[in-house]
């Protein structure tokens, strides 16, 4: 067989890092959506590939629900340092206190939602015309009609029958004042070859991956972590288990799952024998069959 | 785990729910396990609740809420699937709903095309179809998957009737290297495994095909071409007078000390390295995304394009293309565009419809000459500014572009460089 192929991991990085430049080359204000969660790393690990021996020409834009694993924050907050990135944050507890929105009330109530006018709000005042997200196509239905860049109108909605289309690896970001762009630059990837990239390029990610031992409660199928957030439910009980993490987000919503893995190798060889997709401990996303498509068309992430 | 060196394979299917494509592609996903137990409940239960008997495949593959609720799909879907020897992208496009745009933008990226014909009823109109844009988008390899099999009780003698129907009609078109399997995708006859009931087969089943189909050299290895997508300047410490061009190899093979020409300027040099975040590498070949340094310090900037002193694209200002429009506004001929073309994107003109194609019989028609969404014709396009540019047939990216309207910027067409 010719040497001159390239392994499906490197085939990925390559085309993630062409969509990287193309954002730097096409925006004026580019900024990368950065949750703390295992996709957002992966992809600043890539600008800082793409742009190297530069530095990463984008800053980090985070909106904190208020409701974050202590955790994800710190990881946060040396990654930035480490990088000499410029940190964005977006509050939704400052929208909730400027009357932007209000708390859902209700069993189930949760700050996701919230997120979409904090996001919303942070972009425009920061005048982002470009916000990198970790979005992967494989991850949710709504998802797998993504663009690797994908149109935001003025009230930043998304209108998924209206996309335009993508040819070869042209990349069209034009788009008038006040409108905006979303790309994602691991459209392409796989929970899988997110983990075999992270074990391959040796990235950091928050302990919060890794099995460890943690109070929990059981609840909607999952094992929702014990916080200053969380009030127990009648018949609920709080119990210690081994437990790890397979997506981050919102504290009151991230569902653990049990297991044994401590290393990244040791997740790899779990993700790839997982019986259920990694966003089936998400509560935000079983609300509806089209709960995603839903908040996406609002300007969800 | 070890990471492997498999390599990627991107294909698209064509075809419409009755061919069952729906069916072929559930059966792939679920045989090589990419379907998870709560997508197959959540999926069962809508389809219970819509009254189908068993599960509905197709629900895998429709994301939207109009997808499901009118049974139809809409988009341009992708799927991913990984089986020991190789990571699979499947680009799954619309049969009815606006089937030329999708199906071309499916298909610009293929390496394989799957073609699902009803063993019931052989070629149709829409095989001819799906055949033609394999053809104009230059997929390198074509697999025409006759379904149902097993609705015919798995005769050979349907089988190559079908085969023969598909040549006569294809051998006007362009298409490198086909192949015929006879599958049933409800019983799973030759798609994972070998069939049984049709032991005259003896090729190898679907998957073994994909999986070991030689794509290395689907891309081009001759032409050095590489677009200059950003220039990287550090100016901090240890890199003060680095400037290095940043951009993905489009084709060919570039290595340190080759003698270049950057276009269009003419200007001349030789590469000095090529760098990546894990060090210096002797060669870059496409598809990698690479920063490359020359021995002279000559103005470089996005839109220009490295190439081999000994071999250049053609700089052009007025060429021909086929076009597929791919938008509700009709073309307006003597309007500017603008048209992107790697990483240049001058204004253009359609100065000349020569002539559309008609899909189904691949006639010309000369009379009506009205470019409207999913219309594919023969154009001369005039730009302000050269372009770099080869044939589409030798090269898919240099040879390629979209026009851009100017009042909405939107993506209104797709362009093949002749």
């Amino acid at each position: 067989m010719s040497k001159y192929y390239l392994n499906y991991l490197d085939e990925l990085e390559s085309e993630a890092i062409f969509i990287l430049r193309e954002v730097w080359a096409q925006f004026q204000n580019p900024v990368i959506l950065f949750s703390g969660g295992k996709d957002s790393i992966v992809v600043t690990h890539l600008a800082k590939k793409a742009f190297h021996p530069a530095k990463i020409p984008f800053p980090l834009m985070h909106v904190d629900t208020g409701h974050n694993f202590p955790e994800t924050i710190a990881f946060r907050d040396s990654l930035v340092k480490e990088f000499g990135a410029q940190l964005l944050v977006g509050s939704v507890q400052e929208s909730i206190d400027q009357g932007r929105v209000a708390e859902e009330r209700g069993k189930n109530a949760t700050r996701n939602a919230l997120q979409i006018t904090t996001l919303l709000d942070a972009i425009e005042t920061h005048k982002v015309d470009c916000a990198i997200g970790g979005g992967r196509r494989d991850e949710e239905k709504a998802r797998a009609k993504e663009r690797f860049f994908s149109h935001r109108d003025d009230f930043g909605q998304w209108d998924p029958k209206n996309q335009r289309p993508e040819l070869w690896n042209i990349l069209n970001g034009r788009h008038f004042e006040g409108e905006h762009f979303r790309a994602f630059p691991i459209s392409n990837w796989t929970e899988m070859d997110v983990w075999n990239y992270i074990q391959r390029e040796n990235i950091q990610i928050p302990s919060l991956y890794f099995a460890h031992e943690r109070e929990v409660v059981w609840r909607s199928n999952s094992w929702i972590p014990v916080s200053e957030f969380l009030k127990l439910e009648e018949g609920e009980k709080i119990e210690k288990k081994k437990i790890r993490f397979r997506t981050l987000g919102d504290i009151t919503i991230t569902g653990g799952i049990e297991s044994d893995a401590d290393t990244v190798e040791k997740i790899a060889m779990e993700v790839s024998a997982m019986k259920q997709t990694e966003r089936g401990n998400r509560s935000d996303d079983k609300r509806s069959e089209t709960a995603m498509e839903d908040r996406k068309r609002q300007g969800y992430f | 785990m070890e990471i492997s060196n498999n390599q990627l394979l991107r294909f698209t299917t064509a075809g419409s729910v009755d061919d069952g494509k729906s069916t072929l592609i559930g059966r792939l996903l679920y045989d090589s396990k990419a379907i998870f137990e709560d997508q197959l409940e959540a999926v069962s239960n809508t389809s219970k609740r819509k009254g189908h008997e068993g599960v509905d495949l197709a629900l895998f593959t429709d994301g939207l809420r109009d997808e499901r609720e009118q049974g139809i799909t809409i988009d341009v879907a992708y799927r991913y699937f990984t089986t020991p020897k190789r990571k699979f992208i499947i680009a799954d496009t619309p049969g009815h709903i606006q089937y030329t745009r999708n199906m071309v933008t499916g298909a610009s990226t293929a390496n394989a095309a799957l073609i699902l014909i009803d063993a019931r009823h052989g070629v149709i109109e829409q095989t001819k179809r799906h055949a033609f844009i394999a053809s104009l988008l230059q997929i390198p390899h074509v697999i025409v998957c006759v379904n149902k099999m097993d609705l015919v009780e798995y005769k050979e003698e349907t089988f190559t009737k079908i085969i023969s129907q598909f040549e006569e009609f294809s051998s006007k078109l362009l298409v490198k290297d086909i192949r015929f399997i006879p599958i049933s995708a409800l019983n799973g006859d030759n798609v994972v495994n070998r069939s049984e009931n049709m032991d005259w087969y003896k090729g190898a089943p679907l998957l073994h095909v994909l999986e070991n189909m030689h794509i290395s050299s689907d891309l081009n290895k001759i032409d050095a071409r590489f677009p200059v997508q950003t220039v990287i300047r550090p100016q901090r410490d240890g890199f003060i007078d680095y400037r290095g061009y940043a951009g993905r190899v489009a084709s060919g093979i570039l290595r340190p000390g080759d003698e270049v020409t950057v276009m269009p300027s003419g200007f001349t040099s030789k590469i000095k390295s090529i760098d990546t975040f894990n060090g210096a590498v002797d060669e870059a070949f496409a598809p990698m995304s690479v920063t490359v340094t020359l021995e002279d310090d000559i103005d470089v900037s996005r839109g220009d394009m490295i190439v081999k002193t000994n071999n250049k694209p053609e700089s052009k200002q007025e060429f021909d293309a086929m076009i597929c429009w791919l938008h509700n506004n009709p073309a307006r001929p003597r309007t500017k565009y603008t048209l992107m073309h790697t990483s240049n994107e001058p204004k253009a003109m359609i100065k000349n419809v020569l002539y559309k194609i008609d899909i189904n019989t691949y006639n010309r028609e000369e009379e009506d000459k009205e470019l409207k969404m999913n219309d594919i014709g023969r154009i001369t396009i005039r730009t302000t500014r050269p372009i770099m540019l080869d044939e589409y047939r030798d090269n898919r990216i240099t040879g390629s572009f979209v026009l851009i309207d100017d009042a909405t910027h939107e993506t209104v067409a797709a362009g093949m460089i002749l």
